[in-house]
């Protein structure tokens, strides 16, 4: 008779996402990062309630005036309250952001997962195609679409969603290839398992923590993008209140006025890095290896 | 004797070897060339080698995880090499397999009865509680508890994962075990638990098991009968006594020979084999082994010797033996 031991382990019963969540929690300079995200991400939902004023409130009486008690951040060339619209404008950032990114990753995904696990012809037709589209300088792709689709705020999202397609999909498509090596893989063939359910209940679940890490730096990106965009013309019109925009029109008082460039430039500024801030902290928190 | 569960005939698998842009077939690796062997109901059967022998190709060619360039393999009656991809997959309810590395063979996102679970969702057998139950009971037969049921593979030591790995391979009720090197990752104090797990699971649920592994001390405590590879072929096949008390092939007696004793004072007579193992993409000549054979002569550089019964139960395949093939 065998006598097999087991010692119990110690441990409390810990996923591997919550085991992520604690490594974030120790990080303080991500959590300084989650802390300006949620602060910006609650703006851009109850802005319109926090607002001092309306977005397109005109006093021109009151134009370009310096910061003070009444306009805490100055008011620009129409007399409108720019702490208003930095406010109602994180909103559009936030959506262009997240929207774009999740758009890039649901399609870049499905494309990497394809490519990856099935290879062979279709591999290689989506692959070359995502080395086409990364073969331009990103903003000059955007550009190249919004052009195509004319000059707004929702074809911008669009051409950001595209362009950072082909990110994801290699990143899923390495990912996926990787994993399609691991013996659970093998072992879960040899059990009997249907190629779908190897697909999606063990090889995509795997090859997500780098998507998440990715997608919160591309929403840091794509905010980025969205303001060039906005800055050139080719993004939001006027008189939405996008920081991009607000930063062009705001350029020929660069000199007599410069709280109008220089607060939409800190929002857009401060927003990115606390994206930034947060997926390190993801990334060392999700995915340790990928630190190194 | 028995009945046989297994019959494998002229089992093989070459690899090509592609090279430039258009993926040219420039050659082959001989992995496995031209293998058979048949294994009985209830017995291990133990392959050994050298690492690159093909002994894992063959154990994964037998579940077609990797499929065979030629060759039949019948189970229980069944012709495994001509079913269809569907069948094969439901087929792999009988014949299931323990992996070597308990830490990659687990999905790490899985809790340990999601992982035993798997099977039974996948081949539609039974209710929810019935598979939660069933779980328990696997758990319990291999020493854990149901205490463990919602922990994490990377909770675990590397002994207790490859219990949950056997686990995972009973779910089904398979008739045969393909264990590739099950214990070869573990720490020699465990390695003793695993395998005398897997005795005592063979004696109480009547299993058939293909022990793959290059410890020749460890196949010869579980193993009935033992192949011994070398090449991608089969160059001797006998019952674990004849084998190891008196290995016929040189290669067999060089492997013996390569055994650490446990005794500081013993001076063993050094047969240590000289050079590599040839390449398998470009094998020698006649018999694979004649380069580093120390009887080699003509014969074993033109002729390729077959596995033949020179006593009862035991086959070898070798020249030096030819004559003993003719007396029997």
């Amino acid at each position: 008779m065998v006598q097999v031991t087991t010692e119990p382990v110690m441990e409390k019963e810990v996923g591997p996402w919550k085991e992520g969540w604690r490594r974030f929690r120790k990080n303080k300079i991500a959590l300084v990062g989650a802390a300006i995200v949620a602060f910006v991400v609650f703006l851009a939902l109850f802005g319109p309630f926090i607002a001092p004023q309306g977005v397109n409130e005109q006093d021109l009486t009151k134009r370009l005036l310096p910061p003070s008690g009444e306009h805490w951040l100055g008011t620009d060339d129409f007399g409108r309250d720019i702490f208003s619209r930095i406010i109602l404008g994180a909103r559009i950032s936030i959506a262009v952001g997240f929207f774009s990114v999740i758009i890039s990753i649901v399609v870049g995904t499905f494309l990497g997962v394809v490519a990856g696990y099935y290879g062979g012809w279709l591999d290689t037709i989506i692959s070359r195609i995502f080395d086409i589209l990364l073969a331009f300088p990103s903003i000059l792709l955007a550009i190249a679409i919004v052009s195509i689709l004319g000059p707004s705020l929702q074809n911008a999202l669009i051409a950001i969603a595209i362009i950072n397609i082909p990110n994801f999909g290699r990143l899923v498509r390495s990912k996926v290839l990787s994993i399609k090596q691991e013996e659970y893989i093998m072992a879960a063939k040899a059990i009997g398992m249907k190629n779908n359910r190897i697909l999606w209940r063990h090889i995509l679940p795997n090859s997500m923590t780098p998507v998440i890490v990715q997608g919160t730096l591309a929403i840091a990106t794509a905010i980025i993008e969205a303001a060039a965009l906005g800055f050139l013309g080719l993004g939001a019109q006027i008189p939405t209140p996008e920081w991009g925009k607000m930063l062009a029109d705001a350029r020929i008082y660069l000199l007599n006025a410069p709280w109008t460039i220089v607060f939409p430039g800190l929002a857009i500024m401060i927003t990115v890095l606390g994206f930034n801030l947060m997926g390190d902290g993801l990334r060392d928190a999700l995915d340790p290896k990928m630190k190194n | 004797m028995s009945d046989v569960l297994l019959q494998v005939d002229g089992l093989k698998k070459y690899f090509p070897i592609k090279k430039g842009i258009f993926a040219r077939e420039v050659g082959q690796v001989k992995a496995v060339d031209d293998i058979s062997f048949h294994v009985y109901e209830g017995e291990t059967l133990g392959i050994v080698g050298e690492s690159g022998c093909g002994k894992s190709t063959t154990g994964r060619m037998l579940m077609r995880l990797i499929e065979p360039t030629e060759g039949q393999v019948m189970f229980n009656g069944k012709n495994l090499t001509s079913l269809s991809a569907e069948e094969m997959r439901q087929a792999r309810r009988d014949i299931q397999m323990v992996f070597q590395d308990p830490y990659a063979s687990l999905n790490p996102r899985h809790t340990v009865a999601q992982i035993l679970e798997e099977p039974l969702i996948v081949h539609q057998i039974g209710t929810k509680a019935e598979r939660r139950k069933k779980v328990i009971e696997l758990l319990q037969i291999v020493g854990l508890s149901e205490y463990h049921a919602n922990r994490y593979p990377h909770q675990f030591s590397g002994g207790q994962r490859q219990r949950i790995g056997i686990a995972r391979a009973l779910m089904t009720n398979p008739k045969l075990i393909i264990a590739d090197e099950p214990v070869s990752a573990l720490d020699v104090s465990i390695q003793a638990q695993v395998l005398n797990l897997m005795q005592k699971l063979q004696q109480e649920l009547k299993l058939t098991y293909i022990f793959i592994a290059h410890d020749l001390g460890v196949v010869r405590h579980i193993s009935d009968r033992v192949g011994v590879m070398y090449l991608g072929k089969m160059v001797e096949l006998a019952t674990s006594e004849s084998l190891y008390e008196e290995p016929l092939h040189p290669y067999t007696q060089a492997l013996l020979a390569a055994v650490p004793v446990p005794d500081p004072d013993f001076v063993k007579e050094t047969k240590v084999l000289q050079g590599d193992i040839p390449s398998p993409s470009n094998p020698p000549s006649g018999c694979t082994f004649h380069t580093r054979c120390p009887f080699a002569k003509d014969a074993c550089r033109e002729l390729v010797p077959a596995l033949q019964e020179v006593r009862p139960g035991h086959s070898v395949a070798c020249h030096l033996y030819d004559d003993a093939v003719t007396m029997i």
